[in-house]
Parts: C-alpha cells; structure tokens; sequence
C-alpha cells in the first residue's frame, strides 16, 4: 500500500476537478458525495499506510515514493515524490481524518450557499496542497503545497467576494502570506546553494556530517525557513492576517486557520529539525518569537467579543506554544501540541459555527448567553474542548501542553516558563469568559433571533461528538513519566533530530510537581473568568474603567495594524505612487512609445519603396550585386 | 574504348522516383478521367508522400554519394525530405477546399505541387551544382505556373508574371556564379570544390565573386533583403494555399541548399562570407519586422514575417557552428508547422475565395470561433517565439549559436527585432479576442482536411515546443556530414 501513497494527494485532486468542472451542474447531493468522499478515501489510505508502516523492518524505513522526475536540468533535479516517514503518516493522518469531518460538517452548515460546488472544490483543492505539503520529500515540492495552501486561503477567506471586507481579508493573508514565502524561497535557494539537493534526507545527511553546530550558513538556512513559518503560521511579525482571515466560512477558519494550514510551519520546523539542532541561534530566535506570539494574542484575546476573533487570537497563541516548543528543541512536543490543537481546536471552531448558525450569523458575544439549553450538544462538546485547550486533565490539551511548559522550563529559561504560564492562565480565562458570555448567564439575545435558536442538524453535530471524543482522550497516545507509554514520543522520534546537550534527570516528583502547577494556574484562570462573567457580571465593567488604558490598548490589538500601515503599507504605496506616475508612465512608458513610434514611423516610411513595378525590383537585386562585388573588391 | 557505367542503387533515390511516378501517374489519370471525378487526386498525391516519407525514413542513416556523385545520400538530405514531404502535405490538406471554392478543374495543381516536391529534394540532395540548379528549376517553374493559377485574377496573373521575370533574372546570376566557381576550380561537384578550398584558391577573387553570385541567387529565393521586393506582391497575388506552399518549401530547399554549399565548401573561408550575411540577416529581419507593422493585409503581414523569419536563419548561417546548424534544421520545422498553420487559419477566414483577408476580419473571432482563435494564437504565439511555442526553442537555439559563434550583436539584434515582431503577430491575437466583429462575414466551413491541417500544425508547434529533445537529437544526427564545423 506504501507505494500508493501518491493516491493521497491525488484523490482530492479530482474531487477539485469534478466539482469545480461540474459542480453547477449535478445535483447537489453529489456535489457533496464527491467533495466528502474524495477526503475520506485519502484518510482510509492513511491508516492502510500507517498500518503497514508499523509493520515493517527498521532497516526499510522510512520510505520514499518517487512517481516521476519532475525538472531536471543541469545538477538540479527535483523530484515528485513522497517521504512516508512517521512525521509525514502523523500530518497525513491528522490533516486527512480533520478534513473529512470538516467536509461532512460544512455539508449542513453550507447547505443553503449559492457557491456550493465553487466551496467544495476550493476545500477539495486545498486539502490536495495541504497533503502535498506535508508528505512531499524534498522543499521545491513541499513549496508546492506551501504555496497550493496558500492559494486556497486566499480563495475561502474571500469566499463571499461580493463582501467588501471579506475580500480585503483574504488580500491580506495572501500578502502578508508573500512576505513569509519570500523568506522560504530564499532558504530553498542557499539550501540548493549549499547542499547541491533539495531532497530533505540529502540535506540533513549531509547537514549532520558536514557542518558544526552554529555554522552560518545552517543558521541563515533556518532563520530563512522560519520567516516562511511566521507568515504560514501566523507568529510575530506576521500574524495580522489571521484574525481578519476569519471572514471565511466557518469550517474554512476550523480547517485551515486552526487545524491545518495555519500548523504548516511548525511542522516544517519540526521537519528541519536536523538543521535547527545545528543552529542554536535560530533556535533561540524561534523560541522567543513563540514565546512573545503566544503571550501578546493571548492578551489580545481577553478583550474581544467576537466569538471567532477570540478563537482566532487562541490559535495564534497556541500556534505561538508549539514554536516555543520547537524552539527549545521539544520538536516532537511541538508536533503532539499541533496534533492535540487540530482536535480541539477545529471543535471549537465547528462549534462556535453551530452557535452562529443558530443564532442567524450573529458572531458578537455581547448579543448571546444562556444558549446551553437551546444547543445541548454544541454546549457539552464545546466544554470539552475548552477544559483541553485550558490543559485540565485529562483532555488531550492537558498532555502536550504540559509537555511544552516542562520542557520549557527544564531544556529552555525560566522566563519562557513564566510567559508561557502566564499564557495559559488568560487562556484559561478568556476561553471561559468566551464559554459563560457565549452559554450562560442571562440571554441577551435578540427575541426576533430567539425564535429561530436551534440545535444543528446532525451533520453537524456528528462531527462535534467525533472531534470531542479526539480531544478527550486524543492525548493519551503521550503520556509523560511513565516508561514506554508514551507512544507518540517513540513513533516520532526516528524522524526527529536532537539538540545536542548534556542529559539532566530531574526527579519524577518534580515533572508531577510542574504538572499540578500548571492545572492550578488553568483553574485559576477559569475561577478568575467565573467570577467575573457569572457571579459579579459587573466586575469586567468596573475593571475597565479602573485601567482604561491598558483596556484600550488591548482592545485595539495593540494598534498593530495601524503601526503597519503608517510604517510600511503606506510608505510602499507612496513609494509605488510615485514608480507608477513618475517612472513608470512618464520614464518607461515613454521610452517604449517613442521607440515604437520610430519604428512606426520607419515602418510607413519603408514600405514605400515596395513600388510595385518589377523594374525597380530588378534594380535592387541589381543594387545587391554591386554592394557584393564592391565587398570582395574593397577589401 | 571502354565506357565505365558507374554502380547505382536506385533505392537511393527512391522517394524521388515514387514522387516522380506519381506525378506522372497524376498527369495521366487527369487526361483521362471525367470532369468531376477527380476529388480522389490529393489523396492520391497524398499516399504518395505517405510512401515517399516512409521510403525516406527507411534511408535513415546511410550515408555516402550516389549516381556518380551527383546525389549525397545522407541525413541531412533525409531531414530535408521529411520536411519538403511534411510541408508539401500539409499544403494539400488545405488546398482541397481553397480551390473547390474557386470551382476550378484544377487537377494539375498536384502534380505541380509533386513535381515541386522532387525540385526541393533535389536541391537538397545534390552533390553538384548543376543538378542543384536543376531542382531549383523544377520547383521554380512548378511554382512560376502554380502562382499564376488563377487565370482570370489579374492579380495572380501578375504575381506569376513578376516572379518569372524576377526569378530568371536572379536565376542568370546563379549560374553565372558557378560559371564562376567553375573557373576557379575546374569543377562544379562540391565535394571537389571543397577539396580546391582547402588546398588554397581560397582567396581567389573569381571564386569570392562566384560565391558572392552564389548569396544573390539563393538569396532571392529566401527573399533576403535585398533580393526580396518580389515577395509581398507575390505572396499577396498568388493563390493562398501556394502562398502558403512557397513561404516554407522554397525557403526550406533554397535554404537546404545554400546551407549544405556554404557549410560542406566554403567553411574554410568563413572570414570571407560571415560578415556579409552578417549584413544581409540584419537587414532582411529588421526590415520583415519593420515593415510587417504597416501592413494591413495579412498575406503581405505574412509576406513580410516570412522574410524577417529568413533573417533570423541566415543568423544561424553565420554563427557556423554545429549548433547554428542544429538550430537551422530545427527552426525550419518550427517554421514549416507554425507558418503552414497560420496560413490554414488564413484560408478558413477568407470563407469563399479570398474575400476576407484584412487583418480587421479577424476581429471578434475569438467569441465566435473559439477553438479556430485558439489556434490561430498559438500560431502567432509562435511566430512571435513565446514560450511554450516551438517558436520560441527555435529562435533559443539560433541566437544561442550565434552567441556561441561571437556574435554577440547579431543576437541582440534578433532578439530586438523579435521584439518588434510581438507587435503584429499580437494584433492578430489582441483583434480576435478584444474586439467585436465588425460585421457579419458569414459560417466558416471546416472541412475535415484543412481542420487535420490545423490541428496537426497546433499539436505540433506546441510538441516539439514542449519536448524538444527528439528534434534535436535528430537534427543532430543530420548536420555530422559537416565536419567543418
């Protein structure tokens, strides 16, 4: 079956060609058929693959599928082929089985879009790049799905093109997406440059034998890399698109702006491992620009009231723990982190969809509470996945978030444990401030929307039941301390490199110790939202009025937006206002009219001289004789 | 006194001798068939090629002279066949409808066109002067007639007549050229004119002059610059299918032979020669470009593209290398194919007769014709070498040999004037797709021959641009007989 896997990525390929051909002209029901079962097929491959995977003989692993030499010229050669090695089967399984119960979601939530089919075929063809992008083994064609994933961001992000504010969003993304690219086609480049192969196994044999650790190149090589990864993975400086992204259809933000897409740098970290345990630098400028992501949208997060945006700014800071992570060296923690998020994360998102659904587009917590009798199901599987993303055990969050705070404590500073703590706490505590707005306390909801509050039909809540159970007990395949049964770690491993450091053995009752202090701080933070948004609901008032400021400041998202538009946006359209008038219209366009009207002018000129008259013809041969006689004579 | 009767092996020529018999074959059932039945005769001519190009492939890699030298039997020859056969069918597939339109008993067309065929392969094959002049004359008397098919049209009449006169007149300098060469060498095979170079009569002036003569006679009939005024008028009055027919087999065989004298003689003296064509390839691409521009009739367009497409190989005559000679072979399919097409394409347009062809017609034709738009931009896109288009390996590998030769100039030259050359080839294009039809011309009538034609021609121009690799390896294979090089 190994040997098939290139039916992976190709599968939802045709579900893109089929509904995007003819999409508007077969039913619906098959439109959904398609799109859903071109995702399900892939996934039920996976776990073929996955099984047999297990099964074979160390010395055969890890395995790559090579269809055919896609460019070859001069000592380049790039290859589509694929890397099946447990870091790929791990995204493959993730990406595929997450896609498929989005798909099925989006079936009852997109039911009445006019833009049916053009949805699936978008989501179809992302989740082709997506899939392409994490099994592909070498970088040009992991750009491929890097850039295919890109593209479909952009393209759900502005789904609803004829809103103004939808389609500026998905420009956003798309630009500030470039920036990122920009740096990871530049890391390619002195990756080919130094290495004479993009092949990833290439690259990190040769990495690992050839090059010290701290080497200069290998450091700018991986910085470039990250650059790619701030921009996919929305981190510091780069992360402004993300929340504005959520003007996409709901399943779009939980599938490629929570579950997937968003993770893609961090997986392509996690995949460079062996270059980034050579660059201890790079390292640490990952882990710091984690750490400050994870801790500034956390904060973000306290202060808004739309239900997506709130999410939006807990990804960016979930996504900002798994590179804190992968900065400390924790590469598979980061990994475990990823996977655990894309569970509970996506059923935030599906359920915070059901919420909008029901509550006729309303996405402003200040217009809901007490919907939990009204959405019983939507209710109890959101609270699971809020108790996982606050770490309480023994939700699938609790494992890998744990993991990420103890490692970096132990492998990382202090100060990466304080702001990651910090975190956790205001995550704890908005994500329940989002729960007791959103589900308890008094109903401020419109009565004309009353009426119409329902729960979801069961293709949508099927999908919550199955992304609850994963986030319940998805984090049991990483269980700490205890010898052999953490099986995530011991699968990953082969394909993860180590940094190089002293072994430190910390007693077993210190981990537990930082383990209960981490479920303390994620109780405080839910005892702090409780008591602020259900016992004295006047208390968030009373606080903001006591430091205005602060609230001000992190209402506005730190005013991060406006600081690029008046230090770079602007200037760069002032910069291209005036290439555009001055250079370009009156400089260069002017240069080519000219010539051409020359030419032109030359042109009418010349062909006078075609008169017709066959004497005249005669003459010019003539003419040419003597211009050749008088050649050879000249000379 | 014993006469010695060289050994000849007639497979040699067998492609010839198949085309002959089925010229002769053509003429005969035309005496005796009835009015009306003749529709069968360019299938026939057809099959004809068929075996012709099959015989020709079966040659493939012999190697040697024939016929007491006066034949080279070998590659290049062979690629040369191919594209006169090519060429020649792709002529008849578009003709059918061209001349039922004109209600003509024409049956006679084929076997000109047959007969103009063995011309071109002659030219191709020749190993001495006088039977290279002597193909030269079988295709050009065939096509003297084949312009002038239209008796009644005063135009086409005239373009017969100019070419007569024009070509006879430059024919004179030819053959007063090799007169020439004869004098200073004492023979007229190439082979022992090559030997004489070599053995140092190099800079004799009569052998420079009888070279010089050489340039002027073949260079009319590849319309370079300044032997080229005939070809607007004549491309313009002739009818279009043998517009068509002479813009790539004349070029192809005057070119076949200018190449194989030039590079199997005089590769020796090429300080003599390179800096004259040097001259004439820049003139004759800047003045075809230049020119086109003004042109609103798109048979002289064409006229003018094919005399700027004739400057672009004399640059790979100049470089003289291995690849300038690769590059010439492989150009002269490209061109073959994507001229061949737009001519189809030119033919379809003009409906009935040729009452349509302004290149204002052609606006809004991309609504109404997508499919004969699309291809008609493929071949524009070609000519004007844009990627993925054979056009553009094409003009890659010319100005890449001109590079590699030192002609640094020369090619920047080529690749400005193909500048140029965008502009009106992209008229076409931006007129069938930005533009409403002006009126109503009526139905295009596809018929399955031109609509073959076409296709094969778009496939094509798109295939070899796409994988150039086979063209090239067989082209290759052809230009080792110049070792000069």
């Amino acid at each position: 079956m190994i040997e098939y896997v290139w039916l992976v990525p190709l599968v939802p390929i045709l579900g893109f060609l089929f509904n995007g051909l003819l999409g508007k002209r077969v039913p619906k029901w098959l439109v959904s058929l398609v799109g859903c079962s071109v995702i399900g097929i892939p996934f039920l491959i996976v776990i073929l693959i996955f099984r047999e995977y297990l099964q074979l003989p160390a010395d055969a692993k890890p395995v790559e599928v090579v269809v055919y030499n896609w460019i070859s010229s001069g000592n380049f050669n790039a290859l589509a082929a694929f890397l099946v090695d447990p870091l790929s089967l791990i995204m493959m399984l993730v990406v595929s089985g997450v896609s498929f119960i989005i798909h099925i979601y989006s079936v009852g939530y997109m039911h009445d879009d006019e833009g049916y089919p053009r949805y699936f075929s978008y989501l179809n063809l992302f989740v082709f790049a997506m899939l392409v992008l994490v099994s592909a083994n070498n970088f040009l064609l992991m750009f491929v799905g890097w850039e295919g994933v890109g593209l479909c961001s952009y393209l759900l992000i502005g789904f609803w093109y004829e809103k103004q504010s939808a389609s500026d969003a998905g420009k956003k993304a798309f630009v500030v997406n470039r920036i990122g690219d920009f740096g990871f086609l530049l890391g390619i480049f002195l990756i080919f440059w130094t290495f004479n192969t993009i092949n990833f196994r290439e690259v990190f044999s040769i990495a690992g034998t050839n090059f010290e650790v701290g080497s200069l190149v290998i450091t700018a090589i991986t910085l470039l890399l990250f650059v790619g990864a701030t921009g996919k993975s929305a981190q510091l400086p780069l992360y402004v698109w993300l929340p504005d992204a959520m003007e996409g259809p709901t399943p779009v933000s939980a599938l490629i702006h929570a579950a997937t897409m968003v993770t893609a740098g961090v997986y392509m970290v996690a995949r460079c491992s062996a270059l980034y345990v050579l660059a201890p630098v790079s390292l640490t400028v990952v882990a710091i620009v984690g750490a400050a992501t994870a801790i500034l949208s956390a904060s973000i997060g306290l202060a808004q009231n739309d239900i997506k945006r709130v999410l939006a700014y807990s990804t960016v800071s979930q996504l900002g723990y798994m590179f804190l992570a992968c900065g400390v060296g924790a590469f598979v923690a980061g990994i475990f982190h990823l996977m655990t998020h894309a569970f509970f994360k996506a059923l935030l998102f599906l359920g915070s969809g059901s919420v909008i659904h029901a509550m006729s587009g309303e996405q402003d917590m200040r217009h809901m509470g007490d919907l939990k009798k009204h959405l019983p199901i939507t209710y109890w599987t959101f609270i699971m996945a809020t108790l996982a993303i606050a770490g309480i055990f023994p939700f699938a969050g609790f494992f890998s978030k744990d993991e990420i705070l103890y490692k970096s404590l132990v492998d990382g500073h202090i100060l990466y444990w304080l702001i990651a703590a910090a975190a956790a706490f205001m995550t704890a505590f908005y994500m329940f401030r989002l729960i007791f707005m959103t589900f308890h306390g008094e109903s401020r909801v419109d009565h004309e929307v009353l009426h119409h509050v329902h729960e979801s039909p069961p293709v949508m809540t099927l999908p919550l039941i199955a992304l609850a159970v994963l986030s319940t007990i998805g984090g049991f395949v990483g269980i700490p301390i205890i010898e052999g049964a953490n099986v995530f770690h011991d699968f990953l491993a082969p394909a993860i490199a180590h940094v190089h450091r002293p072994e430190i053995h910390y007693p077993i009752s210190f981990e537990v110790s930082m383990m209960v202090v981490s479920v303390i701080i994620a109780l405080l933070g839910i005892n702090t939202a409780y008591r602020m948004y259900i016992k004295r609901p006047e208390l968030p008032q009373i606080v903001t009025e006591k430091i205005p400021l602060l609230y001000d400041l992190i209402y506005h998202k730190y005013y991060v937006d406006e600081l690029y538009a008046a230090t770079v946006v602007n200037p760069i359209k002032v910069g291209s206002d005036f290439l555009w008038k001055g250079v370009d219209e009156q400089v260069v366009d002017g240069a080519v009219n000219g010539s051409a009207g020359v030419i032109e002018w030359l042109s009418y000129h010349i062909r006078k001289l075609e008169t017709g008259y066959v004497q005249n013809y005669a003459l010019a041969i003539l003419i040419g004789v003597f211009i050749i006689a008088g050649y050879y004579l000249g000379r | 006194m014993t006469i010695s009767i060289p050994s000849i092996t007639l497979s040699n020529i067998g492609p010839l001798l198949t085309l002959t018999v089925a010229g002769l074959l053509l003429l005969l059932m035309d005496a005796l068939t009835p009015k009306g039945k003749k529709g069968y005769f360019p299938y026939l001519s057809l099959i004809a090629l068929v075996i012709a190009a099959v015989q020709t492939t079966m040659l493939w890699n012999r190697s040697g002279t024939d016929f007491a030298r006066m034949i080279y039997v070998d590659n290049f020859a062979f690629f040369f066949y191919l594209i006169f056969l090519l060429a020649t069918g792709l002529t008849i597939l578009i003709s059918i409808k061209y001349l039922e339109d004109y209600h003509r008993n024409l049956e006679e067309y084929y076997t000109l066109l047959i007969f103009a065929t063995i011309g071109m392969m002659l030219m191709a094959a020749g190993g001495h002067l006088i039977l290279i002049f002597l193909g030269l004359e079988i295709l050009s008397i065939a096509i003297y007639i084949l312009a002038g098919l239209f008796r009644e049209d005063v135009k086409s009449n005239e373009a017969a007549l100019k070419y007569l006169i024009l070509g006879a007149f430059s024919s004179a300098f030819l053959l007063f050229g090799m007169a020439m060469l004869y004098g200073a060498t004492g023979s007229l095979f190439l082979d022992d004119l090559a030997q004489a170079i070599k053995a140092g009569v190099g800079t004799n002036p009569l052998l420079l002059f009888g070279m010089g003569l050489l340039i002027v006679g073949f260079g009319f009939k590849v319309s370079s610059v300044p032997f080229h005024m005939w070809t607007p008028d004549v491309y313009e009055g002739a009818p279009t299918s043998v517009t068509a027919f002479m813009s790539v087999g004349t070029k192809a065989a005057a070119f076949a032979a200018l190449v194989r004298i030039f590079f199997l003689v005089f590769p020796e003296i090429k300080m003599e020669w390179n800096m004259l064509l040097w001259g004439l390839a820049v003139a004759t691409m800047t003045l075809g470009n230049v020119v086109a521009i003004a042109q609103t009739n798109i048979k002289r367009m064409l006229a003018y593209s094919s005399i700027a497409h004739a400057g672009y190989l004399l640059v790979a005559l100049v470089a003289a290398n291995q690849l300038g000679a690769i590059s010439f072979l492989y150009y002269l399919v490209a061109y073959t194919l994507m001229n061949l097409g737009a001519f189809a394409i030119v033919i379809l347009v003009a409906r009935k007769k040729d009452d349509y062809i302004n290149i204002y017609d052609y606006c809004g034709l991309g609504f109404q014709y997508p499919a004969l738009a699309a291809a008609m931009s493929v071949f524009m896109f070609a000519l004007a070498g844009i990627p993925p288009t054979a056009g553009f390996v094409g003009k890659f590998y010319v100005f890449s040999a001109a590079v590699e030769a030192g002609y640094i100039w020369l090619a920047i030259i080529g690749v400005m004037n193909s500048l140029i050359s965008v502009f009106y080839y992209l008229r076409i294009t931006v007129l069938m797709y930005m533009r409403p039809a002006e009126a109503d011309l009526g139905p295009v009538t596809m018929t399955p021959a031109i609509s073959s034609a076409v296709l094969v021609t778009a496939a094509g121009v798109l295939a070899i641009g796409v994988f150039p690799g086979p063209l090239y390896e067989l082209a290759l294979n052809s230009v080792k007989i110049f070792v000069g090089l």
